[in-house]
């Protein structure tokens, strides 16, 4: 009856030796001690800081989901289709598993977006945060990659012709547009070569780079602090003695694990009301079903295609589309570096280009699920 | 035009190529026709100038022929002219010298000697082999054994001849949609004849058989559905041998699709029975034309049953009857509530892919067991049924499976936010003891 009031100091005390012996060898006090000295803004606007922190989560569910996904699954053009439906209705817990990678795989692509507009409208992208802002848009365009090659490894029906969809857009794009398609299909149509690839580029090529890039991108956040919304900055210049900040570790860590909790629920719910559903095996030799459509954030792109004349002039119609895309791509990527100063008036622009931006992604994504 | 070009050097090259060897005529013709055969879709083949389309082109019907409607036809397209029908001389551009006499001139055939005339070219096999070495020759020998012809050979000029099935000078190939003699076009063409009451007055026969056809299952198969395969008239009655078959052959033409019907009927009492009756096997419970689709109630004893115009109660017809249908409808109810249960779980999102296609099977038994009907003997029906039945049970066992395994997952669900909730409610609680000790501290 006695232990239980002496167990917490027991283990207070197991856990005092064990960083004692960690911080005799790595120093380990040293690595902690930005986090301990690291504070976060808090204002009315703090709750976008979170979005970040809750893609890397997402990130993390992917990657845990990925390797128990791999325990079965079989990355051939015969066995795929098999090897999932097998996860979906064999293993234990095996829908559930392929459910939170999928639907997981798709909040963490919303989420990202959600991130990069956040980031844009509250003008964090610009200087000294430029690379921040280089390495997130690469890490979206990565995300986007592994949604592209994640999609076809189930080896269904609509995976099989969207990629096929997919990567003849590819090869639109002039002077490389031919080879990179025979690169991304392993040969001129989609075939067990282009799921092999795929499959290579989905758990091993990506996750290497995506890794990485999210260490830098890390790394530079704390190096460079959270940014404070321009209009906030000028309040607590004002009035200095208004400006309030949270400790990184534990307080600003606690609410951040509290949007994991919930991110976590919502991707439960998802997974046993709405288990993420598998469709019928891909059959090269009969035609695309009518009105195939891509994933969601593909979709606005898709549209745009389909509604590009198939003549400009002397030029293709969907060439214009792509090369118009892979400009706009461009510009976004180099905003810290076209925008100038943080309080200039080319903000102004660029914040209605962003409003710009948002509203024709999501009307074109809307007008793409309604068009026949 | 590129290949009219090769065309033309190609004529003009036959004389000389009669003194080359075989293999360099071929070789001569093949670089003649490849650069024309690179171009085959893009220009089709252009009818012989005519000086008779020159003219008969402003004329109105009957005697006109419009240059569209002349290029659209199969002989103008094989580059044969006005002149193997009519004789004369089309590259003749005066009217007197095209249609002399000397050039052979004959004008309008006789309806009479259409056929013959027809016969001429495609009753010779070999003439017909270098257009269409797989067009039948035997067109003339069929048509003079078929009503139309041995009518028409008595002297009857409003029976079919060629040219009211095929059209004239826009005859296109059976196989061309737009042809009058096209799989989907023959009923049409057939009823322009057969449904019109005041034409077929002096024939003494009913017109209702395209009203009867078109709510039929096989018109369904043809026309909705665009199955060629299906049957239209010229199936049961013969094309150019057109006739309606006997009692005695009526089984056999139904039996050139629905072969184990026929079979399992030889093997069956009605077989005899209807023999000795005199009636046609098929057609007295399908009908010929109005052959509607066919239900379980048309077997058993109930309202729609066709058993009962023959069975009564208490006869062992009327209790086979009874018990075939049960079968039947037993099987279709328990495939339903399987079908259901399966519908339910995969609105849910539950994988029931296995379990579908073992429902297929369930439902090839009762397709089997329908057709066994066929047999009239309950005990073999029943055996598909049976076996149908077996998979039906496992089926809905593998839905209410799948409902429960739902039920499972969602319980497991509100399980897991309950414990979300109370860490969330935990961390709030940790967080405002943190900014609690901060701010005490900090005063």
């Amino acid at each position: 009856m006695a232990s239980p009031p002496e167990a917490a100091p027991r283990t207070s005390a197991h856990s005092n030796r064990l960083v004692a012996w960690l911080d005799e060898r790595f120093g380990w006090e040293d690595l902690l001690a930005p986090l301990r000295h690291k504070t976060v803004p808090v204002h009315k606007l703090s709750y976008w800081y979170f979005l970040g922190g809750i893609t890397l989560f997402l990130f993390v569910i992917q990657v845990l989901t990925g390797i128990l996904l791999l325990l079965y699954y079989r990355a051939s053009a015969n066995e795929a289709f098999e090897s999932v439906q097998y996860i979906m209705t064999q293993v234990q817990f095996g829908w559930l598993v392929r459910s939170i990678h999928s639907w997981s795989a798709n909040l963490m692509i919303f989420t990202a977006f959600a991130h990069m507009f956040s980031v844009l409208f509250l003008r964090a992208y610009t200087k000294p945060r430029e690379l921040t802002w280089l390495t997130g848009m690469v890490l979206l365009f990565l995300a986007l990659g592994f949604g592209f090659s994640g999609y076809l490894l189930p080896w269904n029906t609509l995976a099989f012709f969207a990629t096929k969809v997919g990567t003849e857009i590819t090869g639109q794009v002039p002077l490389i547009g031919k080879p990179l398609l025979i690169f991304l299909r392993g040969g001129e149509e989609v075939t067990g070569a282009t799921l092999t690839r795929f499959f290579g580029f989905h758990v091993a090529l990506l996750p290497g780079i995506t890794t990485l890039l999210i260490a830098v991108h890390i790394l530079l956040i704390q190096r460079l602090g959270m940014s404070v919304p321009p209009s906030q900055e000028a309040a607590w210049k004002a009035l200095p003695p208004d400006k309030r900040e949270m400790p990184f570790f534990p307080n600003f860590f606690a609410h951040e694990l509290m949007a994991w909790y919930i991110a976590l629920g919502v991707l439960g719910a998802l997974a046993a009301l709405a288990p993420w559903e598998l469709g019928s095996k891909a059959d090269p030799f009969v035609p695309a079903p009518a009105g195939i459509k891509p994933e969601w954030y593909f979709m606005f792109m898709f549209q745009t295609l389909k509604l590009i004349p198939a003549k400009l002039g002397p030029i293709d119609g969907e060439l214009v589309g792509i090369l118009g895309f892979g400009l706009v791509g461009l510009v976004w990527v180099l905003l810290p570096f076209l925008g100038g100063d943080r309080y200039g008036r080319r903000q102004v622009f660029i914040r209605g280009l962003g409003v710009f931006a948002l509203a024709y992604m999501l009307s074109m994504t809307v007008y793409g699920y309604l068009a026949k | 035009m590129r290949l009219t070009l090769a065309r033309r050097l190609l004529l003009l090259l036959r004389p000389a190529s009669c003194l080359l060897p075989p293999a360099s005529l071929v070789f001569a013709a093949a670089c003649l026709l490849l650069p024309a055969s690179l171009f085959a879709d893009q220009a089709p083949p252009q009818p012989a100038k005519s000086s008779c389309v020159d003219c008969h082109s402003s004329f109105p019907a009957p005697t006109g022929v419009t240059e569209e409607q002349w290029a659209a036809d199969i002989h103008a397209q094989k580059r044969l002219t006005c002149a193997g029908c009519h004789g004369g001389d089309p590259k003749d551009p005066s009217p007197e010298g095209a249609m002399s006499k000397k050039a052979g001139f004959r004008g309008k055939p006789k309806r009479t000697e259409i056929p013959a005339m027809c016969a001429k070219c495609h009753a010779d096999g070999s003439y017909m082999r270098q257009y269409n070495p797989s067009l039948r020759t035997d067109q003339l020998a069929q048509y003079q054994t078929s009503v139309h012809g041995k009518r028409l050979a008595k002297g009857d000029t409003k029976v079919a001849v060629c040219i009211d099935c095929h059209s004239v000078h826009g005859i296109r190939p059976a196989k061309d949609t737009r042809s009058t003699v096209n799989p989907l076009n023959v009923a049409n063409t057939c009823s322009r004849c057969h449904s019109d009451a005041a034409y077929m007055k002096d024939y003494k026969i009913k017109t209702d058989q395209f009203a009867g056809y078109s709510a039929s299952v096989h018109h369904d198969a043809m026309v909705v559905r665009g199955d060629l395969s299906a049957p239209t008239c010229t199936t049961c009655h013969g094309n150019h041998g057109a006739a309606p078959p006997g009692v005695a052959s009526v089984e056999n033409v139904c039996s050139t699709c629905h072969v184990f019907q026929a079979q399992l009927f030889d093997i069956s009492p009605h077989k005899a029975a209807f023999a000795a009756m005199g009636t046609a096997s098929c057609i007295t419970c399908h009908s010929n034309h109005r052959i509607v689709h066919p239900t379980d109630k048309l077997i058993g004893t109930g309202n729609e049953a066709i058993c009962t115009n023959c069975h009564a109660a208490g006869d062992p017809g009327f209790a086979a009857a009874g018990r075939i249908h049960d079968d039947l409808t037993k099987l279709d109810e328990a495939l339903k509530r399987s079908d259901d249960v399966l519908d339910k779980a995969e609105r849910s999102g539950m994988e029931i892919s296995q379990a579908r296609l073992d429902e297929a099977q369930g439902r090839d038994s009762l397709i089997k067991a329908r057709v066994t009907v066929h047999s009239f003997q309950p005990d073999k029906v029943e055996q598909d049924t049976q076996a149908g039945m077996k998979i039906a049970d496992k089926t809905y066992a593998a839905g209410v499976k799948a409902l429960a395994e739902r039920d499972y997952r969602r319980k497991g669900l509100g399980l897991t936010l309950i414990t979300i909730l109370v860490v969330l409610a935990g961390l709030r609680m940790y967080i405002r003891q943190a900014e609690s000790r901060k701010q005490s501290g900090g005063s």
